[in-house]
C-alpha cells in the first residue's frame, strides 16, 4: 500500500514537472528563426510563410509549383506554403494577428480591415521596396493604400455578379440575360413555372446575402453619396432606404432557394455555389471566385459539374435609381506582408506579381489578373466577360462590409439577414448601420 | 497505513469496489461531497509539515492548471470588458462600464439570453420525465439489458461537432434525411427546412440536444438507482406495494440527490451552450437560436469588438454563478443535510 501511495505521489510530481516544462517552452517559439527580420542576404537560411486559400484542384497544385520554383531561383529560402479554405484561412489569420504571430505573406482584402491592420503595426509598408510592381499593377493598388502608402499588392480583383446557368435558362424559354430588374422579374417567373428554383444564396453565413443589399445601394446611390458615407458615416441619404425596399421586393418574389437562412456559401452540394454547380438553381450572385469553388466541390462529388454551361451577367439596373448601371460592386485579393518578415517574403509578393506567375494565374482561371500583361490568358468565357464589366466599369465600390470595416459591416450583414428571415424593416438596416457606425466614432 | 483514496471509491452513488478500496480510507486533499463514499477523520502518525507538504504536492497540479487556464483568461477578459479594443495592439481606449452598458441594451443580446433561459427550463422539462421513465425500464432484469443502455449513452459519448454536422445534413431542406423520409409519408417540413425557419429553428436545436444529453441522464440516474438499498424495495414488497407504488413512493424519493445533481449540471450546461448551436444553426437564421455564449463569440472574432465580447462573457459568467448559488442555497441544499444522515448510516 505504501508503494502505491508513493506511485501516485511520483505520478502527481511528475504531472507538475511536466507543466512547468510546457510552460516554459512557450517562451521561446520555434518559429523564431524563420522570420527574424533583414535575412534577404544570398545563402542565408530563410524561411518565410505563406497563407492562401487556393486549396483545390490545380489552383493548389500551381501554387505549390510557384513556392517550389521560388525556392530554386533563390537557394538558401523555404517557403512554407498553407493552403487553406477561405474561412478557416480569415478566422486562423484573425487568431495569428491577435497572437503577433502572422505568416509572412498572407491575404488582405483592403478597406477597413486593413487600416484597422495598418493602425495595430500589423502589415509592413512596401511602398519603396515593392515600388517596380506598384508602377506595374497602376490604378488598382489604390484599394491597398492607406494614407498614401502602399501596405499590399492586389493579385485579383473581382466585381460580383449573377453567375448562371445557360441550359437551364434555355430550358425556361429565357433567350438573353437581363439588363434590368423588370426583365430579371419576368426571367425568374420563367424559370418557376419551368419548375426551376432561380435563384441560391448562402444567407447563413451573411456575406452572400448583404452582397444583395450592397448591389442594391449601388443602383440607387450615387458615387458621391456612398463615397461620402464611407467617410462622414452618415446613412441618412433616402438611397440607403430604398436599396431596403429593392432588396424587399425582390424577396416578396420569392426566388430563393428553399432553406436559404440556414444554407451556407461554398461548402459541399447544399451550399448555395453547390446547388448552381450542381444544377440546383440556375444563378447565383457571387464574386469572380465562383468557377473555381464551383469546381472545387465537383471535383469532390466526382462529377462533371456545369462546365461550359456558365455564364454571367452584372447586376441589373434599377429604374429609380441615381446609381450608374455601370458602376460594380467588387474588391480584390492582395498579397500583404506582415511587419517583421524578412525581405524575402517581399521578394516573394513581387514574385507572385510577375507577369510569368500571373499569366498561370489567369490560364488557370483562378482569378482576375491584375497584371496587364495578363489578362489575355484568361481563358474562361464567363471571366472573360467579367474582366470587360471590371474593365468598363466607371466606378468599383468594395464591398460594403469590407470598406466599412468588421465591426460596422457585421452589424450591417446581420441586419440584412434579418430582412430576409421577414424580421427587420429596410430602415432597420439603415438604422442598425447608423448605431455601429455611430458607436466607432 | 493508507492516506490517500483512489479514484475506485469515488463513483456516484455505486458501492464502493472491495477490491481496490477500504471504507475507512481518509481521503487527503478532495472533498467526497459524494453518498455512499465511507470517510473518517485523518489518524497519520506524523507531523502536519509532511501533511502540508502531501496536499500541496498534491493540489498543485490543479491549481496550476486552474490558474493557467480558468483564473488569468477570466481576469483577462474581466481586463479587456473596460477597453475598447479590436483585437489587436495595446488597451489604449478606456471606456469604463460603457461595453456593459452595450451589452445590456443590445436587442441580440436580450434575445440571446431569452434562448438561453428557454433551453435550461426545455432541457430540465424533456429530459428528467423522459430519462427517468426509461431509467426505470432499464433498471429491471431484462434481456439485452447492456445492449440497450450502451445504445442510449452513444450519442453523449459522441463529439458535438461530428454530432452537429451529422444532424446539420439530416436537416438540409428537400435533399436531407428528415424531409426524405417526411415527405415519403405525405408530409413536409417546413417550407424553409427546419434549422432555416424562425419558428422551427430552436425546437429543431432543443430536439438535438434531448437526443445528445438524454444518454446522460439516463446514466446517471441508473447509477443513483443502484444506490438504492435492496431492503427497501424488499420491504415495500412485503408490505404488498405494486411495481408503480415502489417507484413512486421508494425510488424516485430516493434519487431526489442525483435529480437535484443533474439537474444542476444540466442548468449550466444549457447557459453555456455553444458548440452544438455554432456547428447545427451558427446561431442563426436571423439569431433565431443565438445563446449568450454565440453572442459573444459572433462580437468577438467577427466584429473584432473583443470589449464588448468580454463584456458579455462577464455578464455570462455571473448569471451562471447567481443561477449556480441560487440553486445551491434553495434546492441542492436538503441533499446537504441527507447525504450526511445517510452517510453516517453507511460508514457505521
Amino acid at each position: 500500500m505504501a508503494r502505491m501511495r508513493r506511485a501516485t505521489a511520483g505520478i502527481a510530481l511528475a504531472t507538475t514537472i511536466a507543466l512547468l516544462a510546457a510552460c516554459s517552452n512557450g517562451g521561446d517559439s520555434p518559429s523564431g528563426d524563420g522570420t527574424t527580420g533583414g535575412g534577404g542576404d544570398k545563402g542565408e537560411k530563410v524561411t518565410i510563410s505563406w497563407w492562401h486559400n487556393s486549396n483545390t484542384g490545380d489552383g493548389k497544385v500551381y501554387y505549390d509549383k510557384v513556392a517550389k520554383d521560388f525556392e530554386a531561383a533563390n537557394p538558401g529560402v523555404t517557403v512554407e506554403v498553407s493552403a487553406m479554405q477561405h474561412e478557416d484561412m480569415i478566422t486562423k489569420l484573425e487568431a495569428a494577428f491577435q497572437a503577433g504571430d502572422a505568416p509572412d505573406i498572407y491575404m488582405e482584402r483592403g478597406g477597413g480591415e486593413l487600416r484597422d491592420h495598418v493602425n495595430a503595426g500589423i502589415t509592413k509598408d512596401i511602398s519603396d521596396a515593392a515600388a517596380e510592381t506598384i508602377a506595374k499593377l497602376g490604378g488598382s493598388v489604390a484599394g491597398f493604400q492607406v494614407e498614401g502608402k502602399t501596405y499590399a499588392l492586389p493579385f485579383s480583383l473581382g466585381v460580383v455578379g449573377f453567375w448562371y446557368n445557360k441550359a437551364l435558362f434555355e430550358q425556361a424559354g429565357i433567350s438573353a440575360p437581363p439588363a434590368t430588374w423588370d426583365e430579371m422579374y419576368a426571367a425568374i417567373d420563367k424559370l418557376k413555372a419551368a419548375g426551376i428554383t432561380p435563384l441560391s444564396v448562402g444567407a447563413g453565413e451573411g456575406w452572400p446575402a448583404a452582397h444583395y443589399w450592397y448591389q442594391f445601394a449601388l443602383r440607387q446611390c450615387s458615387q458621391d453619396t456612398l463615397v461620402g458615407a464611407l467617410s462622414s458615416y452618415d446613412f441618412s441619404d433616402p438611397c440607403f432606404l430604398r436599396a431596403g425596399e429593392s432588396l424587399q421586393e425582390l424577396l416578396d418574389a420569392e426566388p430563393f432557394n428553399d432553406g436559404f437562412l440556414s444554407t451556407v456559401a461554398q461548402k459541399g452540394p447544399s451550399s448555395a455555389s453547390g446547388m448552381l454547380a450542381t444544377g440546383k438553381v440556375a444563378i447565383e450572385l457571387q464574386g469572380h471566385w465562383e468557377p473555381g469553388v464551383m469546381q472545387g466541390i465537383t471535383d469532390e462529388l466526382g462529377e462533371d459539374g456545369i462546365g461550359s454551361n456558365l455564364a454571367w451577367f452584372a447586376f441589373p439596373a434599377v429604374s429609380n435609381g441615381d446609381g450608374d448601371p455601370a458602376a460594380q460592386l467588387g474588391g480584390g485579393d492582395a498579397w500583404a506582408v506582415s511587419k517583421d518578415a524578412p525581405d524575402a517574403a517581399v521578394d516573394f509578393a513581387q514574385y507572385l506579381l510577375s507577369d510569368e506567375i500571373q499569366k498561370g494565374f489567369a490560364e488557370l482561371d483562378m482569378g482576375l489578373p491584375t497584371n496587364p500583361t495578363a489578362s489575355k490568358y484568361v481563358s474562361d468565357a464567363a471571366l472573360a466577360s467579367l474582366l470587360e464589366v471590371r474593365d468598363a466599369a466607371p466606378f468599383i465600390q468594395l464591398y460594403f462590409d469590407t470598406a466599412f470595416g468588421k465591426a460596422i459591416g457585421d452589424a450591417m450583414n446581420a441586419k440584412i439577414v434579418d430582412l430576409f428571415a421577414g424580421k427587420a424593416s429596410p430602415q432597420d438596416i439603415v438604422d442598425a448601420t447608423q448605431a455601429a457606425a455611430d458607436a466607432e466614432k | 497505513m493508507i492516506d490517500v483514496a483512489d479514484e475506485a471509491t469515488a463513483q456516484m452513488g455505486a458501492p464502493a469496489s472491495p477490491a481496490t478500496s477500504n471504507p475507512t480510507v481518509p481521503v487527503a486533499g478532495r472533498a467526497s461531497a459524494r453518498p455512499a463514499t465511507g470517510r473518517s477523520a485523518g489518524r497519520r502518525g506524523s507531523g502536519p509539515f509532511r501533511k502540508g507538504l502531501e496536499i500541496t504536492l498534491f493540489v498543485a497540479p490543479a491549481l496550476a492548471l486552474l490558474g493557467l487556464f480558468v483564473v488569468v483568461p477570466i481576469a483577462r477578459a474581466v481586463q479587456i470588458s473596460f477597453f475598447k479594443w479590436k483585437g489587436y495592439g495595446d488597451f489604449e481606449r478606456f471606456v469604463g462600464l460603457d461595453n456593459y452598458r452595450r451589452v445590456l441594451e443590445n436587442p441580440e443580446f436580450i434575445e440571446a439570453f431569452q434562448h438561453n433561459m428557454i433551453i435550461v427550463v426545455a432541457s430540465i422539462a424533456i429530459q428528467l420525465p423522459l430519462g427517468l421513465a426509461i431509467a426505470l425500464l432499464l433498471n429491471r432484469k431484462m434481456r439485452g439489458q447492456g445492449i440497450l443502455r450502451t445504445i442510449i449513452f452513444v450519442p453523449y459519448v459522441l463529439s458535438e461537432v461530428i454530432a452537429g454536422v451529422i444532424w446539420y445534413q439530416m436537416f438540409v431542406p428537400n435533399e436531407g434525411i428528415i424531409d426524405t423520409v417526411l415527405s415519403s409519408v405525405g408530409l413536409s417540413g417546413p417550407k424553409q427546412g427546419f434549422t432555416g425557419s424562425l419558428e422551427w429553428a430552436l425546437p429543431a436545436v432543443i430536439a438535438v440536444l434531448t437526443w445528445k444529453y438524454l444518454g446522460m441522464a439516463i446514466i446517471l440516474f441508473l447509477a443513483g438507482l443502484q444506490g438504492v438499498p435492496e431492503e427497501l424495495y424488499e420491504a415495500a414488497q412485503l408490505d404488498g406495494a405494486s411495481w408503480w407504488q415502489i417507484q413512486r413512493r421508494v425510488t424516485i424519493p430516493m434519487l431526489g440527490p442525483t435529480l437535484r445533481t443533474w439537474a444542476f449540471l444540466s442548468m449550466i450546461g444549457s447557459l453555456q451552450l455553444f458548440d452544438m448551436v455554432w456547428v447545427l444553426t451558427g446561431g442563426g437564421p436571423a439569431n433565431a437560436t443565438s445563446t449568450m455564449a454565440t453572442f459573444l463569440v459572433q462580437q468577438g472574432t467577427q466584429r473584432s469588438n473583443y470589449g464588448i465580447a468580454s463584456a458579455a462573457s462577464v455578464i455570462l459568467f455571473i448569471v451562471a454563478l447567481v443561477m449556480a448559488l441560487l440553486y445551491q442555497r434553495f434546492i441542492m441544499n436538503r441533499d446537504n443535510t441527507a447525504t450526511v444522515v445517510r452517510r453516517k448510516k453507511v460508514s457505521r
